[in-house]
């Protein structure tokens, strides 16, 4: 189990650094999208790369931080009924979860998707548009992140086993980092005086 | 058994989702996972065609290639970053002021802010934080109703989700197939509509109950003149000078021009604030003392958010920017003015980027998700069965509406807009075309009622967010000393329910008047579409993009170019359909048997 849990924390790291580090296209996409509408206006020109290289980051950042949030434990759920459910039956339907629904979908995924990232690749598949980017970047994309999302589903099943064994403690508790909202009501109170 | 699963696939395939989703896995892998599992249970039955996931890919790459959810980074990214900024609280300390002698001054002043918030911008969360803890305390010392007060913030925070530019308009109007420009511009005057209902509540409250909400007592005014006054009247006279001087700028730049509605309004508009603007500048620099302080204060807090508002929603009504760009120049003015105010740290920018990410990661993915899931539920023809459903309804189209309607608003006290919008609404989009329902009308119309799941005892969003923030225990009032009794769960519910019932009026003015979205269909196009051809010049036969490549246009808010999106209506298509008229069924999806192909009158 200590092996599990060591590779389950290689896995976090990997894909928090992965996603802290693709979280920087947030900044070079508004950049480049801004500054394209204000050419495209003074200049009167606009450049299809400029526009492409737009949605491969859009790609970039939801394909492959998808991973990160789910080790952050933020894709929404609908916690209706679940919520109110003992913290060890939690856990089983995120052991099932990730066994039927996560990894089967993951997987196949990411092998057709595979497919058609070395099909684009050897045809050197290039955007119709004119001056327009080569695809095969966008294309590997899709394989990366399904993949990443694997091992992440991987340490999260290591981690709720590790969990009902009580060798750590629960890992879905929110105790990572605090959420903005969080931050904005300290600050707010800090300008305030009522420092909280 | 087989027999009734291969006659009942897809009612059990729904039935199956909503099993599954209520288990409270992450929404996203459920939605995907069903469509698997049955895509194979089809392919075992003979349904569906082996080669079925094969179009899986293709869907993924239609996502991907899609400019318009590109605005969910950007607009996420600009609230993040505004609502450290300050801004909201200079606005709601100094409009709290102007307004706050009036009996429930407050009240207006926090649906004003919210308002004005809502139109640069669109974060509930941010909103209701800003004022429960700016305003909610001053309400409270001068005693007014907490379920009131409660209410009031909690609503007007939802208003980020109606005025444009808000992220649940973009995904309706990319949803439903139809240009985010005219959403916008639809979803306007209800936006207002709403607001003045919010307005015309507090003002019966204050007629009817006036200990609800008092005006606040002389000694709660900072912004006086030396002489005492409070410097209202000097206000009002700069106000009254701004309006001439933007209609006079008006009559005289536009006479005798034939200019389309949007563009005259948002230069006019711009005109009116940049005189308020110098005036007050000059006044400051040249040390004039023209100008009252209060006047000069609100001057310069409205100044801003004015700018952002140009910045973001002018630049696309006068067609310079599409409004994913309007999104990033948005999340550009945010950063330049968080820096301006030395609110901007390294720390800041990593947690909002850090935010975003994440954000745009589970929106996209529930997408992902619900995409898989309708390759499959086409196949078995889901859509046909849904449309059976819903076309059968008596009344026509009041009768669909109403019964639609209904549906949204007892699913939002479940599901919240990301969920409703990207599971329920592309099943509703075909079946309200075929009944002849403008679909900018009835995005506006499902935006309304879903600004309700923010609401709802007892897992609105916007509720949570107030409890967060409110006191939940006695406190002591920082400037009275007096003890202070806390704002208690049950009130912040009850305090939401009239805004709920507001919400539902709303729905049913809007279903009543679709005058007031239809509006959008006067903007003519300020973009010359002959040069949106040269500047852009997409292949629209390209084989593997996306079915909404269009948006990168400029100016696709406008009839000029929305006949080109018209073509993409099928919201499950991911090449571009060869068939493009608007109104026919959708395609089966790909990989479906041919048995399964049209679907009946």
């Amino acid at each position: 189990m200590n092996a599990l849990l060591a590779l389950s924390r290689l896995i976090d790291r990997i894909n928090e650094r992965i996603g802290r580090t693709v979280m920087w296209l947030v900044l070079v996409a508004v950049a480049v999208s801004a500054i394209n509408a204000i050419v495209r206006k003074v200049f009167n020109m606009s450049s299809n790369a400029f526009l492409e290289a737009q949605w491969y980051m859009f790609s970039a950042i939801f394909l492959l931080c998808s991973a990160y949030t789910l080790q952050r434990n933020e894709h929404i759920r609908i916690d209706v009924i679940a919520g109110k459910l003992s913290k060890r039956a939690q856990t089983w339907i995120d052991i099932l979860g990730t066994i039927f629904f996560l990894t089967p979908m993951a997987l196949l995924i990411m092998v057709l998707s595979w497919k058609v990232f070395t099909m684009s690749y050897i045809s050197n598949e290039v955007s119709t548009n004119a001056g327009g980017l080569p695809i095969w970047p966008a294309r590997v994309l899709v394989p990366i992140g399904f993949f990443l999302l694997l091992l992440q589903g991987l340490s999260e099943l290591i981690k709720r086993f590790a969990f009902l064994k009580g060798l750590i403690p629960d890992p879905t508790e929110k105790v990572l980092s605090k959420s903005a909202e969080d931050e904005l009501a300290e600050a707010i109170r800090q300008a305030r005086g009522e420092v909280a | 058994m087989t027999a009734f699963i291969i006659a009942n696939m897809a009612p059990l395939m729904f039935a199956a989702l909503v099993v599954v989703l209520l288990l409270g896995y992450p929404v996203a892998f459920a939605l995907a996972a069903v469509g698997i599992g049955f895509g194979l249970l089809g392919i075992e039955f003979g349904l569906l065609q082996p080669t079925l996931f094969q179009a899986l890919p293709e869907r993924l790459w239609g996502v991907m290639s899609n400019d318009t959810l590109l605005a969910i980074p950007f607009f996420t990214f600009m609230g993040l970053i505004l609502e450290r900024s300050g801004m909201a609280e200079d606005l709601l300390d100094t409009i709290g002021q102007l307004f706050g002698p009036i009996r429930g001054g407050l009240a207006y002043a926090v649906i004003f802010v919210g308002a004005l918030l809502a139109a640069t911008t669109g974060v509930v969360a941010a909103s209701v934080i800003s004022m429960g803890l700016i305003s909610l305390p001053i309400m409270l010392r001068y005693g007014y109703d907490r379920r009131l007060a409660s209410g009031v913030i909690a609503a007007s925070g939802t208003l980020a989700q109606i005025i444009p530019p808000s992220l649940v308009l973009i995904i309706m109007a990319d949803q439903l197939g139809k240009s985010v420009g005219d959403m916008y511009a639809g979803a306007f005057i209800p936006g207002f509509v709403l607001t003045g209902l919010y307005v015309g509540y507090v003002l019966l409250v204050t007629i009817f109950k006036p200990d609800r909400a008092p005006a606040l007592p002389a000694e709660a005014r900072t912004l006086l003149e030396p002489d005492g006054s409070h410097g209202t009247r000097s206000l009002m006279a700069l106000t009254v000078l701004s309006v001439v001087a933007a209609l006079a700028y008006e009559f005289w730049y536009y006479a005798g021009k034939e200019s389309p509605l949007d563009e005259k309004i948002v230069i006019t508009m711009s005109v009116g604030i940049g005189f308020a603007f110098g005036a007050a500048l000059v006044n400051r620099v040249l040390k004039l003392g023209l100008l009252s302080k209060l006047a000069e204060r609100v001057v310069f807090v409205l100044i801003p958010p004015l700018a952002l508002i140009f910045l973001v929603l002018g630049t696309i009504f006068l067609g310079i920017a599409t409004p994913t760009e309007g999104g990033a120049m948005g999340a550009m003015g945010a950063l330049i003015m968080a820096f301006a105010r030395r609110r901007l740290s390294f720390s800041l920018l990593k947690q909002a980027l850090d935010t975003t990410a994440k954000l745009t990661a589970f929106v996209v993915f529930i997408l992902v998700g619900a995409r898989v899931f309708s390759l499959t539920f086409y196949g078995v023809n889901g859509h046909v069965w849904v449309e059976h459903l819903l076309s059968g309804l008596p009344g026509g189209q009041i009768g669909f509406l109403i019964v639609v309607n209904v549906l949204v608003f007892l699913l939002a006290f479940f599901l919240d807009f990301f969920e409703l919008s990207f599971i329920v609404v592309p099943l509703l989009g075909p079946v309200a075309e075929k009944l002849g329902i403008d679909l900018i009308w009835f995005g506006v119309l499902l935006g309304v009622n879903m600004q309700t799941s923010f609401m709802h005892p007892p897992f609105g969003f916007a509720l949570f967010y107030l409890r967060s923030v409110a006191p939940a225990k006695e406190y002591v009032d920082k400037l009275t000393g007096k003890l202070m009794a806390p704002v208690t769960t049950m009130q912040i519910y009850w305090g939401a329910v009239p805004f709920v019932i507001i919400q539902v009026i709303m729905v049913g003015l809007v279903i009543l008047f679709p005058q007031m979205v239809m509006v959008y269909k006067d903007d003519a196009p300020t973009v010359d579409p002959s040069t949106i051809q040269i500047e852009v010049p997409f292949d629209q036969a390209a084989p593997d993009r996306g079915g909404t490549d269009f948006d990168a246009k400029p100016g696709d808010g406008k009839d000029g170019a929305a006949p080109a999106k018209e073509e993409n209506y099928n919201p499950f298509a991911d090449s571009p359909a060869p068939t493009p008229a608007p109104g026919a069924a959708p395609d089966a999806a790909p990989g479906a048997a041919p048995a399964g192909g049209a679907p009946p009158k």
